[in-house]
């Protein structure tokens, strides 16, 4: 159902306050460790305080769904939902998260300030509870990537040491990749349906099932949730992932992180679900995981190792009820997820317990713990019976449920699936046996690092609160767990739910026999152990971490030898690769392009003038190629082609280009000069003859290819949207000018990236030129001394007055710029030009302290007007960088049309200016610096 | 004309390239400087060759196409930008390696 107004803005407050909340710890921290603690607390129970007002609707069957516009072309919207299934997540994520943050304060170190700690746990919490509220689909991926990343900024925690860096990454290699298979599942899964809410996706799984693209989507959708929740054989992450701080451990590996990918399973249950595929896929690797895990656990020297097989363990027994695809083995799964993360919650921090008050987690070294410790021990001890499914405890209620659902469950495998249930209970029981009997019996402690004793008073607190929970829910289910389990099946399997009862006592039947049996088998295999462990000795040892590390090394030695093949840092190589491939794919374009009409030029007459401009720009292009060596020569041969095209933009009607190229060619030659006068005068060593052969044929490619496409587009016809432009300059833009309105009124956005751009090679050229030095060379090639006289007087008294005279010109090129030729740009340019004729003509000891000194406020000062107009429109209701005009009379000038796109030019102005006297005078500074003390010389 | 013009950009395409694929600093300068004549006249003339039209609205006056115009114009004062940029580079480039090869001390 679509909520009212305000509880719709209820929901969609949880996830915004665990977002908003994600800094709360790090601002607070500086007032202390327990402020940040309390800040992370605080947030959760806001949450919870907001949940909770929503509750009794879920509880009573009922979906809550709230939908926000987001990007509705694209069918991601922000919409969440609650239902019985969401509900229960957020309870565990919660509630669980409140006791992780009382722990999480005694258990890391004093020295710690915790601010970043809390903050990543909360903005991994944020991520969780969007996962498990999210209605859309899409969305759902986007905080399952947040999970990913946040839990690994957690697992790398203590990111000084070298295991905990490489566990995380591997935690995120796997889980990444996992959500990347999930990314392509659910897209698939949104074309089948032709929707990304899950509302109507739960409601087409006959659909989804007949559509042929179902396996591969299931597949798809699998590999995410198996690698999330850490199946077999996706499972290795999860072990290496406990270098993790214990209460990142007991948040993510109990209840949160890896019960996200069987929360997906449950999730989309109903849609995907059902199918024979489904069955053998979600049963076979839970069967698989199921026993392999807890075969691993009861090997396991580490505590935490032991607990993260265990939990591996467990969550296969999860899928595996899943797989069973029944409505009852779903229900017993849901149920298994609530026990589990209560009693794996509280092991997790009792082994933190441990490893804090002993230093060590090793179970060869902590022995007979029970007479240091005996309250938690008493504790351990109860959750581990949950874990082992002994009676009266959470853990036996779910196990039991499960022995029961693999004896119903008839053919194909009848016997097996009962046998295989009764040798992973054992199993479980032994590891439990092992973990309580080594730790807290089993003589005494072996050489540890600190003498152990009960921990802090609060620290014990949430594992005594878990561990109750285990009590309350064993031995009465019905009037505790039963309403959130009965809400959260029925939303998992959107259907009337079957007829079952929680209860302790079911009558002498099959699953208790399975269930005694299970137990004293565990016992007997755990005083088996000895000849066990020497057997498990002395097996191969199969490392994941190694297998995983050589995969990743292989990986990134075959990635970095590609990268070489393209680019192997040589510059030449890699453009003639460049030029290459781009002659390539001009060929394909035009050889399987459609068949255009062929080269018909309408044409203009070609006139002399025309023919002996392309000439002077024929030598002068192929002269400065064929004489690059020597440079001053070719520098000036290309001035003579910047000037003929310069004449070719004048003959062709554009004005305002002829005027741009002509300044820029003058800023041009006058930088190139300057820069060649440290640069060697001649090229170095020929390059050899297959080079030069190969740069020729790529060169000649390239020309004839541009030539051809020229000839190309000029035959084909013409259609413009320069229609607009013409019509609308005067009436709309306020200028007969429609080049110049184009670029500071239509497409003033485009022009304001442009002056960006400019700006920053401004800040970089300054920033390359920063405190470098280097040697003014004395003697040009031909080993003549460089002049060294003052600067010719006549050129100097000369220059001098003609600065206001090109300032006038260039203010009266800026205003007349919006109706005839001129503009910004231009003026700009031509300002720049006068000011770099007066470093030519007075040297550098005159211009510099006359110049600007600091060309990033000048800088941000043209960006700022140029944006700053655009602003403006915004109080008038209008979009950025609309114009407004009117016409003014000036004396002198005449009548002017003055619009507010002047402003927007003026803008352009000064950061073209700055640009042109920032380059230059940067090199001032460096011919300071390299005569250090003679006369300055430009 | 338009064949005139299209030599002109085959030319200083080629010319271009070629300088691009040289070992030392200055010639790529030279060169990218040429490439961009290229591709300047190259976005010009895809507003077509028209003589005696400038776009300057006038009572019954004929108009080129404004836009390429406008691009172009940008163009130039941004590879003014960039030509200046890369002139910096190589300065920068020189000092640190002592040399003037593109590749920064690798001789070739």
């Amino acid at each position: 159902m679509e909520l009212p107004l305000d509880s719709s803005l209820l929901l969609a407050a949880i996830p915004a306050l665990a977002f908003a909340g994600c800094l709360l710890p790090l601002l607070l921290q500086r007032y202390g460790r327990a402020v940040a603690a309390l800040a992370a607390a605080a947030v959760m129970a806001g949450c919870l305080g907001l949940l909770l007002r929503l509750t009794a609707a879920a509880l009573a069957g009922q979906t809550q769904i709230v939908r926000l516009a987001w990007l509705p072309a694209w069918g991601l919207d922000f919409s969440l939902r609650l239902d019985g299934l969401g509900l229960l997540f957020c309870l565990l994520i919660l509630g669980i998260g409140m006791l992780v943050v009382l722990y999480a304060a005694w258990y890391l170190p004093e020295t710690d300030r915790l601010g970043r700690f809390y903050s990543i746990l909360l903005l991994f919490m944020a991520a969780m509870l969007g996962v498990v509220l999210a209605e859309n689909l899409l969305l759902l991926l986007v905080f399952w990537e947040i999970t990913s990343l946040s839990s690994f900024l957690l697992v790398a925690y203590r990111s000084d040491k070298h295991e905990s860096r490489i566990s995380a990454r591997m935690a995120l290699a796997v889980t990444g990749g996992g959500g990347l298979a999930l990314f392509a599942g659910i897209l698939l899964l949104g074309g089948i349906v032709g929707s990304y809410e899950l509302s109507v996706v739960l409601d087409a799984g006959a659909r989804i099932r007949s559509d042929p693209l179902y396996a591969p989507a299931l597949i798809l959708i699998l590999l995410g949730a198996f690698t999330k929740s850490a199946q077999f054989p996706f499972h290795f992450w999860l072990p290496n992932a406990m270098a993790a701080p214990t209460p990142v451990s007991a948040y993510l590996h109990s209840a949160t992180m890896v019960k996200a990918g069987v929360f997906l399973l449950a999730r989309l249950y109903p849609a995907l679900g059902s199918s024979d595929l489904w069955f053998w896929l979600v049963s076979g690797t839970g069967a698989l995981t199921l026993v392999y895990a807890a075969a691993v656990a009861l090997f396991r020297n580490d505590i935490k190792g032991l607990l993260a097989y265990s939990t591996i363990s467990h969550l296969g027994l999860i899928t595996l009820l899943f797989g069973l695809d029944t409505p009852l083995s779903v229900i017993a799964g849901i149920f298994h997820i609530i026990n589990h993360a209560i009693f794996k919650a509280s092991l997790f921090m009792a082994a933190g317990i441990v490893d804090h008050e002993c230093g060590t987690r090793d179970m060869r070294r902590v022995n007979g713990m029970f007479r240091y410790m005996p309250i938690t021990a008493t504790l351990a001890i109860i959750a581990a019976g949950s874990m082992a499914g002994v009676p009266l405890l959470n853990g036996f209620l779910s196990k039991e449920m499960f022995f029961a659902e693999t004896v119903r469950y008839a053919d194909p495998i009848s016997w097996a699936l009962p046998l295989l249930a009764t040798v992973a209970g054992m199993l479980a029981v032994a590891y439990s046996a092992r973990f309580v009997h080594d730790v807290f019996f089993n003589g005494e402690p072996i050489d540890l690092p600190r003498q152990p004793h009960e921990p802090a008073r609060w620290m014990r607190a949430p594992i005594e609160l878990l561990v109750l929970l285990c009590l309350l829910v064993g031995v009465l289910p019905g009037w505790t767990v039963a309403p959130l389990l009965d809400a959260a099946a029925g939303a998992t399997l959107q259907g009337p739910l079957p007829d079952f009862h929680l209860a302790l006592w079911h009558g002498f039947n099959q699953p208790l026999l399975m269930s005694l049996l299970a137990l004293a088998g565990g016992v007997l295999i755990y005083t088996l152990r000895q000849p066990l462990f020497a057997w498990h000795e002395q097996l191969p040892r199969m490392h994941a971490r190694t297998a995983f590390e050589r995969f990743y090394r292989s990986l990134s030695v075959g990635a970095r030898r590609g990268v070489v093949l393209l680019d192997n840092g040589s510059l030449q190589r890699y453009a003639a690769l460049l030029f290459a491939f781009v002659v390539l794919l001009g060929t394909w374009a035009y050889v399987s392009g459609p068949a255009g009409g062929g080269i018909r030029v309408p044409g203009l007459v070609a006139d002399e003038a025309a023919v002996a401009a392309l000439c002077v720009l024929l030598l002068g292009s192929v002269g400065a190629t064929a004489l690059y060596r020597e440079r001053l020569l070719a520098v000036i041969l290309v001035s003579v082609v910047g000037l003929a095209v310069t004449l070719t933009f004048i003959r062709l009607s554009a004005p305002d280009l002829a005027l741009t190229q002509l300044a820029v060619e003058m800023g041009t030659i006058i930088l190139m000069l300057l820069v060649l006068y440290y640069l060697p005068p001649r090229s170095a060593p020929k390059s050899s003859a297959p080079r030069l052969v190969r740069d020729l044929v790529l060169a000649l490619l390239a020309g004839g290819g541009m030539g051809l496409l020229t000839l190309l587009m000029l035959s084909a016809p013409l259609s413009s949207i320069s229609g607009f432009y013409l019509q609308q300059s005067v009436p709309g833009g306020g200028g007969a000018n429609v080049v110049n309105v184009i670029l500071v009124d239509f497409r003033g956005f485009d022009t304001l990236g442009e002056i960006t751009v400019l700006a920053m090679v401004a800040l970089a050229s300054q920033a390359l030129l920063d405190r470098l030095t280097l040697q003014a060379p004395a003697h040009d090639a031909d080993g003549r001394r460089w002049a060294s006289d003052v600067h010719p007087l006549f050129l100097a008294m000369l220059m001098r007055p003609l600065l206001p005279l090109a300032l006038t010109v260039s203010i009266y090129i800026f205003l007349r710029g919006h109706n005839v030729p001129g503009g910004g740009f231009v003026a700009g340019l031509i300002t720049s030009v006068a000011l770099v004729l007066q470093y030519l003509a007075n040297g550098i000891d005159f211009a510099q302290p006359r110049l600007p000194q600091r060309p990033a406020a000048l800088l941000a000062l043209g960006l700022l007007l140029a944006a700053g107009i655009g602003v403006a429109s915004w109080p008038f209701g209008r979009p950025f960088l609309t114009s407004a005009h009117g016409h003014v009379h000036l004396p002198l000038l005449g009548d002017i049309e003055l619009a507010t796109a002047m402003v927007f030019d003026l803008g352009v102005y000064v950061v073209v200016v700055t640009v042109v006297v920032t380059l230059l005078s940067g090199l001032g500074r460096l011919s300071l610096r390299a005569h250090a003390g003679s006369p300055g010389q430009a | 004309m338009e064949a005139l013009l299209a030599t002109a950009i085959a030319v200083l395409t080629a010319c271009g390239v070629f300088l691009i694929l040289r070992a030392r600093t200055f010639p790529v300068l030279l060169g990218l400087t040429l490439l961009s004549y290229a591709v300047n006249l190259f976005l010009f003339a895809s507003g077509r060759l028209h003589l005696d039209a400038p776009p300057l609205i006038r009572a019954g006056a004929s108009y080129t196409d404004p836009l390429p115009q406008a691009l172009v114009l940008t163009a130039i004062v941004i590879g003014f930008g960039m030509t200046g940029y890369l002139a910096m580079l190589a300065l920068r480039a020189l000092a640190e390696s002592g040399d003037d090869h593109v590749d920064a001390g690798k001789d070739s």
